[in-house]
C-alpha cells in the first residue's frame, strides 16, 4: 500500500506537489485557527485601532482594533467553504446533464444546448448580480445564483468530451456487448469524460473565490462583520492610505490560495494526461 | 569538364537521438557521393534512417534530441555540418530544396497557395511581389497546375493532394536548386497520381540538370527514377550500387527481401514479406543488425561488425557472406 | 458569395439566443419575491403612488402583453423609464456605453501588448527557466482579485507617485487614455495570463506542424517563420478563447469600474442593484448580453478572415 502511494507520488509533477502541500497547509491553518491566534475575529479593541504590523499583531489591526491576522485565518474557513461548494455542487449535476446530452443527443441535447447558448450570452457576474438584485444580498443568494448558473460550464465541457468518447471503439464495444445504456455511460465513458472537468474545477475554484470576494467587495455578498477576505478588503479600502495592511494582507491570502489551487490544476492536467486547458 | 567533382559527398555520418537515458543511432557511418544531374534512390523500411539522413543534410533535425556525432557533408566543396542557422538558411531553399511526404499538411492552411510558392523568391531573391507572383505562376504552369493565374489565390484546403504536391514541387523549384531532396514524395498519394508526380520530377530534373535524392520505401518507385540505389537498414547503408546492378544482382539479403516484396504482375504474384520486425535501434548488438531476420545467417553474423565494402565493380555491400546468396540462387 | 452566406447564417443564429436573452431580462423583475414596486420605493410610498408607478411601468397588464411591449420597445431602443433616476433607461445607459466600450477595448489592447511578447518567449523557450517563470507569473496574475490589484495600483501610481488620475474619464481621446490607464491595466493583468497561456500552447501546437518544417526547409528566418507562419495560425484558437471568455472579462470590468468610480455600465449596474432600480437592471442585462453576442460575432468573423476553412461547411 505504501509502495503504491510512493509510486503514485513519484509520478506527480512538481506543481502538483507544491500546490497540494501549500493548499493542505492553508486548510489546516483554517481548521486550527483558534489555536494559532490569541485573538477573537469579532472582538473589537477600540484602544488599539489601526495599529501597524508588529510582533503582537503581525498583520496589524483594523479600524475597530480587531487583529487582521486572526480575521485572515478565520477567513480561510469562509472563503474555502463557499469556494468549494460553489465549485463542486454545480459540477456534479453539470457533468451529469452534459454527459447525458452528449451521449443521448435528441431533444434533450437540443433543449440543453439552447439553454447553454442563452447562459453564455450573459457575462456570468452580471447574471449573478441580477439574481442578487432579485433575491437580496447575502451568502444564501450567492449559493442560489451560482447553483442556477455555474453548472452550464461543466455541462458544456462534459457534453463535448462525451461526443468524442461516444464515437470511440471501447464505447461501441460496450454497446455491442449489450450492456445497459446507464452502464455504458457511467462505468465506461464517464471516467474519461470527467478528467477535463476535474482539471477545470481547480481554475473554477479560484474564480469562485475571486467571485465571492468580489461580490463582498461590492457589498453584495458576505456581510460584515464576517471575516470574509473580499469584505475585509472593502472595509480596508477607506483606510488604505493610512493603514495599507487592512486591505493588502487579505488580498495576499486570496493570491496564495489561488496560486496553490492553480498549481494543483496545472499538475493534475499533466498527471491525468489532459491537454493543458486554458483557465476557462 | 571531364572530371566531374561530386556535387555532394557524405562521409561517415553518424546521427543519434537521445531521449532520457536511451540513445538511438538513427544514422551510423553513412557515406555516399552524388554527381550533379544524377539521382540517388534511398530505400528502406520506415525507421531505417532515410528521412533522418535527408533532414540532416539541411540541418532540419531538431536538437535536442538529435545530434550529429561524426562525419562530414560537403556540398559543392563546402562543409554543411556545423553551419549556423544563418549559414544553413543560405543553402536551404536555394542550393538545396526539399519536398515532403504529406502535401496535405505541408502547406500553411491560412495562406494562399501561390503566396507560399513565391515566398522563397521574395525572401531569397528579393523579388518584388508582382515579379515574384509572375514567376510563381510560371512555375505553377511548369509543374502542371492548370490555370495557375486563377489558382494562385486559392487556399490549400481547396486543392487535391496531387495538386498540392505539385505546388510543393513548384515551391522547391522556385530558386532553381542544384539538389532536390524528395522524402517519400508519392507515399501519401493515390497510385495513379504517384506516377504523374514521379514523371514530373524526372522531367524537371532533365530540364534543369539538378541532382536528386529520392527517399522511398517502395522499390518500384526507385527503379523508375534512380541512377543509383542506397539500401538502408537500421541506420546503415547496407548496399550501394547502380540501380541496374542492384535489381539484377543484389548483394545483400535485405535488398533481396525488399525486391521479393514488390508485387509483380507477371509470374509469382504472391507478396513475400521479410519475416520479423526491424530491430530496436536502442539495443543493437555488435554484429550485423539484419542477422535475426536473415535466411542466410550464421553465428558469426551476430558477433562480427558488418561494414560496407566492395563486393564487385562499383558495388558495395555490408553483408559478411554475399557469396551465400549467389550460391542459393545458382 | 460564400463569405456573405456565412455572415448572414451566423447572424440568423443569433435570433433564438436573442429571444432567450430578452426573456431572461424581462422576467427578472417578475421573479422578485413580493411586490417589486414596493421594494423599489423602499416601502415609503402610499398605495396611490404605488398604483401609479405600477401603471407607468405597465406592470398592471397581463404578462404576454408586457413582454411584447418590452421587446417591441427594445427593438426601437426604448428600454422604459427609471423611476428612481427619473430618466429614460436608454439615455442613462447610452451615456455610459461609450466609456465602458472604450475601457474594454483599451484593456484588451493592453492585455495583448503584455501577453504577446511573453507568450512568444515562453513558446520559443518552452520548458526552460524563462518559460516556467512566465507560467508562474501567469498563475499569480490569475489569482489576484481585480479589485485588489486596482486598489493597489490606485494607491501606488495614483496617490503615492501621483502619475495617473484615480478616477474619471476625461474629455479628449488622449485624456481618456490617461484617465483609463490604471483601470485598463487592472483588467489587462487579469486577462493577460489567459492570453499568454492559450497563445503559448497554440504556438507549440503549430510549431510541430509539417508546414513549419517546410518553411524551415525553404530557408526562411526564424523571425519570419514565427511572425508569418506560426502566429497567424496560433491566433485562431486564441481568438476563440478570448471570445469564450468575454463574459468573464466584462464581469471583471464591472468590479474594476466600481473600484475606480468609473462612469461606465458596470458601476451603473452596482448602483442600480443598490437602489433596486429594476428597469435599469433589466436594460443593462439586455445590453450586456448584446455586447457579448456582438463580440462573439466579431470573433467568428475575424476567425473567418484568418482561416477560410470555416467557409467549407
Amino acid at each position: 500500500m505504501t509502495a503504491a502511494v510512493r509510486a503514485e507520488l513519484a509520478r506527480w509533477p512538481a506543481s502538483l506537489k507544491v500546490g497540494s502541500a501549500s493548499f493542505a497547509l492553508i486548510v489546516l491553518t483554517g481548521l486550527f485557527a483558534p489555536w494559532l491566534t490569541a485573538y477573537d475575529p469579532y472582538t473589537q479593541d477600540l484602544a488599539n485601532f489601526l495599529q501597524p504590523p508588529s510582533w503582537q499583531h503581525p498583520f496589524g489591526t483594523d479600524q475597530v482594533g480587531r487583529d487582521v491576522f486572526t480575521r485572515v485565518l478565520y477567513g480561510i474557513r469562509i472563503d474555502l467553504q463557499i469556494g468549494f461548494l460553489t465549485t463542486y455542487v454545480p459540477m456534479s449535476y453539470g457533468l451529469l446533464l452534459g454527459a447525458l446530452a452528449g451521449y443521448l443527443g435528441g431533444w434533450f441535447d437540443t433543449v440543453l444546448m439552447r439553454l447553454l447558448d442563452v447562459a453564455v450570452a450573459f457575462p456570468f457576474l452580471v447574471l449573478i448580480i441580477v439574481i442578487i438584485a432579485i433575491l437580496g444580498p447575502g451568502v444564501h443568494t450567492i449559493y442560489i445564483a451560482v447553483f442556477i448558473l455555474a453548472w452550464t460550464m461543466y455541462a458544456r465541457l462534459a457534453r463535448s468530451e462525451m461526443l468524442v468518447e461516444r464515437g470511440k471503439d471501447y464505447v461501441l464495444a460496450a454497446r455491442t456487448l449489450g450492456y445497459p445504456t446507464s452502464r455504458v455511460i457511467f462505468r465506461h465513458a464517464m471516467p474519461n469524460v470527467i478528467n477535463s472537468s476535474i482539471v477545470f474545477s481547480m481554475a473554477d475554484f479560484v474564480l469562485n473565490i475571486l467571485l465571492v470576494s468580489g461580490l463582498s467587495f461590492l457589498g453584495l455578498g458576505v456581510e460584515a462583520p464576517l471575516p470574509e477576505w473580499g469584505a475585509m478588503i472593502a472595509e480596508g479600502r477607506d483606510f488604505i492610505f493610512d493603514a495599507w495592511w487592512i486591505a493588502t494582507l487579505p488580498g495576499l491570502a486570496i493570491v496564495l490560495t489561488g496560486v496553490s489551487l492553480s498549481l494543483i490544476g496545472d499538475g493534475l492536467a499533466h498527471r491525468l494526461g489532459q491537454r493543458q486547458r486554458s483557465f476557462l | 569538364m571531364t572530371t566531374t567533382a561530386p556535387l555532394l559527398n557524405v562521409a561517415g555520418l553518424c546521427i543519434e537521438f537521445r531521449t532520457g537515458d536511451a540513445v538511438v543511432r538513427a544514422n551510423a557511418d553513412v557515406s555516399f557521393t552524388l554527381t550533379a544531374g544524377r539521382t540517388l534512390g534511398v530505400v528502406g523500411e520506415s525507421g531505417s534512417g532515410k528521412s533522418v539522413l535527408c533532414r540532416s543534410l539541411l540541418g532540419l533535425i531538431p536538437s535536442p534530441p538529435g545530434f550529429v556525432t561524426a562525419g562530414s557533408v560537403r556540398f559543392e566543396g563546402g562543409e554543411l555540418l556545423g553551419l549556423d542557422e544563418a549559414g544553413l538558411r543560405r543553402v536551404r531553399g536555394t542550393a538545396i530544396a526539399m519536398i515532403f511526404q504529406n502535401p496535405m499538411s505541408g502547406l500553411n492552411p491560412v495562406w494562399p497557395v501561390g503566396d507560399q510558392i513565391s515566398e522563397g523568391l521574395r525572401v531569397h531573391r528579393g523579388l518584388a511581389s508582382r515579379d515574384a507572383r509572375a514567376r510563381a505562376v510560371a512555375l505553377m504552369q511548369q509543374v502542371g497546375i492548370p490555370s495557375p493565374e486563377k489558382r494562385y489565390d486559392e487556399y490549400p484546403h481547396q486543392w487535391s493532394g496531387g495538386m498540392l504536391q505539385r505546388a510543393m514541387i513548384a515551391m522547391a523549384m522556385a530558386c532553381e536548386p542544384r539538389l532536390l531532396l524528395a522524402d517519400e514524395p508519392t507515399t501519401a498519394l493515390d497510385a495513379t497520381i504517384q506516377d504523374q508526380i514521379l514523371a514530373l520530377l524526372v522531367e524537371l530534373q532533365e530540364r534543369t540538370g539538378m541532382a536528386m535524392i529520392l527517399v522511398s520505401h517502395d522499390m518500384a518507385v526507385i527503379a523508375e527514377t534512380s541512377d543509383e540505389v542506397a539500401v538502408m537498414y537500421a541506420g546503415r547503408i547496407v548496399e550501394l550500387a547502380s540501380t541496374a546492378a542492384v535489381f539484377r544482382a543484389p548483394r545483400h539479403p535485405y535488398t533481396l527481401g525488399l525486391l521479393g516484396s514488390i508485387p509483380r504482375n507477371t509470374g509469382d504474384t504472391r507478396l513475400r514479406p521479410i519475416p520479423g520486425q526491424p530491430p530496436n535501434l536502442v539495443e543493437l548488438g555488435p554484429g550485423c543488425s539484419f542477422a535475426d531476420r536473415c535466411v542466410f545467417t550464421s553465428a558469426e553474423c551476430r558477433v562480427t561488425p558488418a561494414a560496407l565494402r566492395p563486393v564487385g565493380p562499383a558495388h558495395l555491400s555490408a553483408c559478411l557472406f554475399p557469396e551465400r546468396m549467389t550460391a542459393a540462387s545458382a | 458569395m460564400a463569405i456573405l452566406e456565412y455572415i448572414v447564417g451566423r447572424i440568423l443564429q443569433m435570433v433564438p439566443v436573442l429571444f432567450g436573452v430578452s426573456l431572461v431580462a424581462f422576467l427578472c423583475i417578475h421573479l422578485v419575491p413580493g411586490d417589486p414596486v414596493q421594494i423599489m420605493m423602499h416601502g415609503r410610498a402610499t398605495p396611490e403612488v404605488l398604483a401609479t408607478v405600477r401603471a407607468e411601468l405597465g406592470l398592471d397588464q397581463p404578462l404576454p402583453e408586457q413582454y411584447l411591449r418590452f421587446i417591441g420597445g427594445a427593438i426601437v431602443g426604448d428600454l422604459g423609464k427609471s423611476i428612481i433616476q427619473k430618466a429614460p433607461v436608454n439615455e442613462i445607459i447610452g451615456e455610459r456605453l461609450g466609456p465602458s466600450l472604450f475601457l474594454l477595448v483599451y484593456s484588451a489592447v493592453l492585455a495583448v501588448l503584455f501577453a504577446l511578447p511573453l507568450a512568444v518567449v515562453a513558446a520559443l523557450r518552452a520548458e526552460r527557466l524563462i518559460d516556467h517563470s512566465i507560467r508562474i507569473l501567469g498563475v499569480v496574475g490569475f489569482a489576484m482579485p481585480p479589485f485588489w490589484i486596482g486598489l493597489l495600483l490606485m494607491v501606488l501610481f495614483g496617490l503615492v507617485l501621483n502619475w495617473f488620475p484615480i478616477s474619471g474619464y476625461g474629455d479628449s481621446f488622449v485624456e481618456h487614455l490617461w484617465h483609463l490607464f490604471l483601470p485598463s491595466v487592472t483588467i489587462a493583468v487579469f486577462l493577460a495570463p489567459l492570453l499568454v497561456q492559450s497563445l503559448r500552447s497554440a504556438m507549440l501546437d503549430v510549431m510541430t506542424a509539417d508546414y513549419i518544417e517546410v518553411a524551415r526547409a525553404k530557408g526562411l528566418s526564424r523571425r519570419r517563420i514565427v511572425v508569418k507562419h506560426v502566429l497567424r495560425n496560433a491566433a485562431i484558437p486564441v481568438v476563440t478563447v478570448l471570445a469564450v471568455n468575454i463574459g468573464w472579462l466584462l464581469g471583471g470590468a464591472v468590479i474594476v469600474e466600481y473600484v475606480f468610480a468609473f462612469p461606465g455600465l458596470g458601476s451603473l449596474l452596482v448602483r442600480a442593484v443598490g437602489f433596486r432600480d429594476y428597469p435599469v437592471i433589466q436594460g443593462l442585462t439586455l445590453v450586456f448580453a448584446v455586447i457579448v453576442m456582438i463580440i462573439n460575432l466579431l470573433a467568428d468573423l475575424s476567425y473567418m478572415a484568418i482561416d477560410r476553412r470555416v467557409l467549407r461547411r
